[in-house]
């Protein structure tokens, strides 16, 4: 026993002195195309928001660094606004997709009759690009032919000719041009993404579910509610861990929908940071304003990756 | 149709589904319940209802008739002879091909060299390494924009296909390196092994074992990544300014902006772009669902 045991530190050993070459071979290349476009600026990016860059000259030197960017953040109303409309879409993105995503899988886990056709419906927005989303969603909103306002105009008028004092709608309202609407608007198109895909994450959570465990509950005389909050839903704990993440993660990065649908108008009411930013790097120049925008959402993602990365690092060390 | 739908199909079999062992009977309760998600799921069709009727009618006609009330005999498919030719739609999905192709073949093949060096190697960086992928997933993109741009522009590969080609590469990396790693761990080492001791060198573990057992999530991870590469808009607006050059998305961008109230056109030429990804999802569904999962496994 000793001697090998004797032999095993020997190997460690030689292990720890000699450093194995193969991994960094096939890390070479892959790493080498990270680190270029991916690590490097995303350093770049925080160097950039202590400039006053154009985007055109020079970028530049360390010695004209200054935090101007910062306090006029502070102070810039644009920012507060998409800044705000940022939180109100998280808030949205966690509470309304999470719920109906959790109860559609809860309804479809089970044998209902055609539970196949119902799954293929709410998951297929997810195959569509924003783009596409947001074209159609555009049209549903139309004030005049679209569809939503079509639908509104007909039930008032269906209501006014069987109520006298009801008076037909002469039209709806102009959701994507509205300054109170259009965000919300916005969002609608976004959760109706949403939903199918914290679906199928709770579905395939409750698919690798014991069942035992839930017929144990059952013995106990479990009711269905009962059920669900006390034994299914805590044991689906890292599938919602998961979903939050996810839904920050998507809300932060909201832009295509906003850039197609509304451009952030009217009058910057629907900008979220993503847009803001583009708009004043691409359209205003503004490059080292953009990129402490851009900071400010890394620094809000780092909200939610680091505590993520706590937890894989956790998991990892266990293992 | 709908009432064979309710003729006792509540009552799963006794050995059924997980949350269902027991017999239940109809009750109006559960035929209400039916009811609704019946109609829930017609009001989450109706935005694809909305562009299909749109997609064969003429702007004139639905200011004519209104939304509701189409006149079935001025139904035409005009709009997507228009959208492929006039509007170049044709162009842009053909641009998207050449761009989502390349894109995916590479970061599949880097993702798993650098899995396999971060699944299979015992060393120092392993941990810390997997960590950085894991976290570039989770970048919001806005964070490269303005570098990658200045990058592409130095690399003179600004407003070329490349350009997207190789940001695609870059950031779908960290993605793929996570979910492949995390799939070579589970492959037993006994057979690596076995393959050691009969003298393979490591590029052939690579190749020849690892790489074929890799496959099933290999698939996965293509199938989501072709429609998350092929669906990108961000960076195609970003790096592409020429419009002959512009992917499905961009393209359709910028035909709202050209056939600014002919939503008919729009339509229509929204709906072509569609069809790869619907064409992915219809035959690789079971990949596409599994893909989306694949990142929470853990």
């Amino acid at each position: 026993m000793t001697t090998i045991s004797a032999a095993q530190r020997a190997a460690q050993g030689e292990g720890r002195m000699r450093i194995n070459v193969t991994p960094y071979l096939f890390l070479l290349v892959p790493l080498a195309v990270y680190f270029v476009w991916i690590i490097f600026p995303t350093l770049f990016s925080i160097y950039l928001s202590f400039t006053n860059w154009d985007g055109i000259s020079p970028i530049p030197a360390p010695n004209a660094l200054s935090l101007d960017n910062y306090n006029r953040l502070f102070t810039d109303r644009d920012f507060g606004m998409s800044f705000g409309n940022n939180v109100k879409w998280m808030i949205v993105f966690l509470t309304v997709p999470t719920t109906v995503g959790l109860g559609l899988a809860m309804i479809f886990n089970t044998d209902i009759r055609g539970a196949r056709w119902f799954k293929i419906s709410f998951y297929a927005p997810l195959i569509l690009s924003f783009v596409v989303i947001g074209t159609i969603w555009a049209w549903i909103y139309e004030p005049r032919a679209g569809l939503l306002n079509s639908i509104i105009v007909g039930i008032s008028e269906l209501l006014a000719s069987i109520f006298p004092f009801v008076t037909p709608l002469e039209r709806g309202p102009g959701w994507l041009a509205d300054r109170n609407l259009a965000l919300w608007s916005i969002m609608g198109a976004a959760v109706w993404r949403q939903c199918g895909y914290v679906m199928i994450l709770y579905l395939a959570g409750l698919k690798n579910l014991d069942p035992s465990l839930i017929e144990a509950a059952r013995v106990d005389g479990a009711n269905g509610w009962q059920l669900f909050r006390r034994v299914i839903f805590p044991l689906l704990g890292p599938i919602t861990t998961v979903v939050i993440v996810v839904s920050v993660i998507d809300s932060l990065r909201a832009f295509d929908l906003v850039q197609v649908m509304t451009r952030g108008g009217p009058g910057g009411a629907s900008n979220v940071l993503a847009n803001f930013m583009y708009i004043e790097a691409f359209n205003n120049y503004s490059f080292g304003y953009g990129a402490s925008i851009a900071v400010v959402l890394l620094g809000l993602s780092l909200f939610i990756v680091v505590p993520y990365l706590y937890r894989t690092v956790k998991t990892e060390l266990e293992y | 149709m709908t009432d064979t739908t309710y003729n006792g199909q509540f009552s799963p079999q006794t050995s059924g589904a997980l949350f269902q062992p027991r017999r239940k009977p109809l009750t109006v309760r559960r035929v209400l319940l039916y009811a609704g998600l019946l109609i829930l799921t017609l009001i989450w069709l109706l935005p694809f209802f909305s562009a299909l009727l749109t997609s064969v009618r003429t702007m004139d006609e639905i200011s004519l008739n209104g939304f509701w009330r189409p006149d079935l005999n001025t139904l035409t498919l005009e709009n997507f002879t228009q959208a492929w030719e006039q509007a170049r739609v044709s162009r842009y999905l053909g641009n998207s091909f050449v761009i989502t192709l390349p894109s995916l073949f590479a970061t599949l093949f880097l993702s798993s060299l650098s899995a396999f060096a971060l699944a299979r190697y015992k060393f120092r960086l392993a941990l810390p390494l997997y960590f950085m992928f894991v976290a570039g997933t989770m970048l919001p993109f806005q964070i490269l924009l303005l570098p990658v741009f200045k990058l592409a522009n130095d690399w003179k590969v600004y407003n070329t296909h490349w350009a997207l080609i190789i940001i695609h590469t870059a950031f779908q990396m960290g993605f793929c390196t996570m979910v492949l790693r995390n799939y070579m761990k589970t492959i037993p080492n006994d057979i690596v092994e076995a393959a050691r001791v009969d003298g393979c060198s490591d590029f052939r573990i690579y190749w020849q074992i690892i790489i074929p057992l890799t496959l099933p999530a290999m698939a996965a991870l293509a199938t989501l990544e072709f429609t998350w590469i092929f669906n990108d808009y961000l960076w195609a607006l970003i790096l592409v300014q020429n419009d002959a050059l512009k992917p499905i998305t961009a393209g359709l961008a910028s035909l709202q902006g050209q056939f600014t109230t002919n939503w008919p056109l729009i339509t229509a030429g929204s709906l072509i772009g569609v069809v790869p990804t619907l064409f992915v999802f219809a035959f690789l569904q079971r990949y596409f669902i599994q893909g989306l999962t694949l990142g929470s496994g853990k």
